[in-house]
């Protein structure tokens, strides 16, 4: 992987200059990187990692899982269905799954009645959609790679030989 | 009470009053650590907790498990394509700093010379005054990289000199010796009847060229003690589990004294050992690549505020000079630390040829060393 990726994927916050020492290369090599890694699509956005099990608001106060069956569409294959379900603002990830169902949709609401609603008024009567399981996240311990609690301290003495 | 002659030769460090500076302020940012800023892989501890639960509490052979010992026999050839026999010519210890005890208690009479070199890391010396031997320190030259030249040595030995030692890559300075360096000094090595003393627990973290253990030189592994562990490539400073590699008559010498005064290393860190060699190289290869993005991030900073740095091969230390400023390695750091809160170790810890340098650790995550950089550049301007 190019190790500008895997250093921003780390922290966005690295400036181009820091990079640039970082890879032994010019700040100018490295910004034109960025720009093209931006351009292309690569990267996509900078966003901060929020815990939003200490927040807790109402925004965003339940997630779902949700497994759809779907009807593959002639020509369209799960292109098409996918898209309309990721449309909607409530879906935060939507996944093609190998196993017994299709989709995976993670969804977000205000409360258990919210998604609740979502599914009932908004998925399930799709006309490919086949059947949905709902599952309720009940607790996040980690997540893209994250544990979402606050980095222990470190416990090694501040001076050693 | 008495005191035994030998320990009161050991001269005090110079340095404890700064190390008690140092552990007693708070808030410190510190580049003064000699150990990995990771905490050791989970799949490791996780192993160590199992072999626990699973009731492996009990000693184990004086050597360690057989199976640690075929690991690491499997790893050095895979790796460097060493060939070493787990049943006679490995020794698991507690730390490469037992390896390197029992090595030179192994190899020392009394009156016996064993070279060392300056500045150095802090015990080499002190262990042969303690087996009653002499350490003979070479100076080393930063227009050479602080590294010991065939000449260094050929200039002190004499018919007492039994051992040399070497540490690369080295703590403090960070300086790593290529195939052909190595070649250089195994020439002088076999002409003066040297045995080698070999310490490379830092050589997983190499990071220009591919790391040679002397022992793979032709002819040198009947003359040299290999001494290697898990610390710094692992992560593991914590579990105290090292090995030593040798002839086997060397390796039986040790061994005896081993049985007597430690018995065994403690299975669990053996435990632990065993899941590192077999499933930790990913793990270590990530450290790597991080260590040496800081490293190129701090030799650059460095140089951009004004401590000349060369770019050290590998370990986790700098060794800039501090010698445009004046001050003593002693008082740059205590006067850093109380200004700035930022902990860095002084040369002069090393020895005589460390002053006018800093060790610093790049061991810390990349925020701290940018806060710390920029701490030092206040400090270099306020001066």
């Amino acid at each position: 992987m190019n190790e500008i990726i895997e250093i921003l994927e780390k922290n966005a916050r690295a400036t181009p200059e820091e990079i640039a020492k970082m890879l032994g290369m010019t700040t100018s090599a490295v910004r034109n990187s960025i720009k093209k890694l931006e351009r292309d699509g690569v990267i996509l956005k900078y966003k901060a990692i929020i815990n939003k099990e200490i927040i807790r608001d109402e925004e965003s106060g339940v997630r779902a899982l949700i497994e759809v069956r779907v009807t593959p569409q002639k020509n369209l294959g799960f292109e098409y269905i996918a898209e309309r379900i990721y449309r909607f603002p409530e879906v935060t990830s939507c996944y093609l799954m190998s196993g017994t169902y299709d989709l995976l949709v993670v969804v977000e609401g205000k409360s258990i009645h919210t998604v609740s609603n979502f599914v009932a008024e908004k998925l399930s009567p799709m006309e490919n959609v086949r059947g949905t399981v709902t599952h309720f996240i009940l607790k996040k311990y980690k997540e893209d790679g994250d544990i979402l609690k606050q980095p222990e301290r470190s416990k090694r003495p501040a001076i050693s030989l | 009470m008495k005191i035994s002659k030998l320990v009161k030769q050991i001269p005090p460090s110079g340095i404890r009053v700064f190390f008690e500076l140092v552990l007693g302020m708070k808030d410190v940012i510190s580049l003064g650590v000699g150990e990995p800023d990771f905490v050791t892989p989970w799949n490791i501890r996780e192993k160590a907790i199992f072999s626990l639960e699973e009731g492996y509490t009990s000693y184990t052979s004086n050597k360690g498990i057989i199976e640690l010992r075929r690991e690491i026999s499997r790893y050095l050839n895979g790796k460097y394509g060493l060939d070493y026999d787990p049943e006679e010519e490995i020794l698991v210890t507690v730390g490469v700093s037992e390896g390197y005890d029992l090595a030179i208690r192994a190899i020392t009479d009394s009156g016996d010379k064993v070279l060392v070199q300056d500045p150095t890391y802090v015990s080499y010396a002190p262990v042969i005054t303690i087996c009653g031997g002499k350490a003979v320190h070479m100076k080393t030259e930063p227009g050479d990289g602080f590294k010991i030249t065939p000449r260094d040595i050929s200039r002190v030995c004499d018919k007492k000199t039994r051992a040399i030692v070497l540490n690369y890559p080295n703590n403090p300075t960070g300086n790593s010796y290529s195939r052909k360096e190595l070649k250089g000094i195994a020439v002088v090595v076999a002409k003066k009847g040297l045995i080698m003393v070999s310490d490379e627990i830092y050589c997983g973290l190499t990071y220009d060229f591919k790391h040679t253990p002397f022992s793979s030189l032709p002819g040198m592994k009947e003359r040299t003690i290999y001494l290697n562990g898990f610390s710094k490539a692992y992560a593991m400073t914590g579990w105290r589990i090292g090995y030593a590699c040798g002839p086997k008559d060397i390796i039986a010498a040790m061994t005896k004294i081993h049985q007597y005064t430690m018995m065994c290393v403690p299975i669990t860190s053996q435990m632990a050992a065993v899941e590192a060699l077999k499933n930790g190289d990913r793990s270590v290869e990530e450290m790597k690549r991080e260590y040496r993005r800081r490293r190129e991030f701090v030799i650059a900073r460095l140089n951009e505020i004004g401590l000349s740095c060369h770019k050290p091969e590998g370990a986790f230390y700098a060794f800039p000079s501090i010698k445009k400023t004046g001050l003593s390695s002693l008082e740059f750091s205590s006067r850093l630390l109380k200004q700035e809160k930022v902990a860095v170790v002084p040369g002069t810890a090393f020895g005589p040829s460390g002053e006018g340098y800093i060790r610093i650790s790049y061991a810390t995550g990349f925020d701290k060393l940018k806060e710390a950089m920029e701490k030092i550049e206040r400090f270099l301007k306020a001066l």
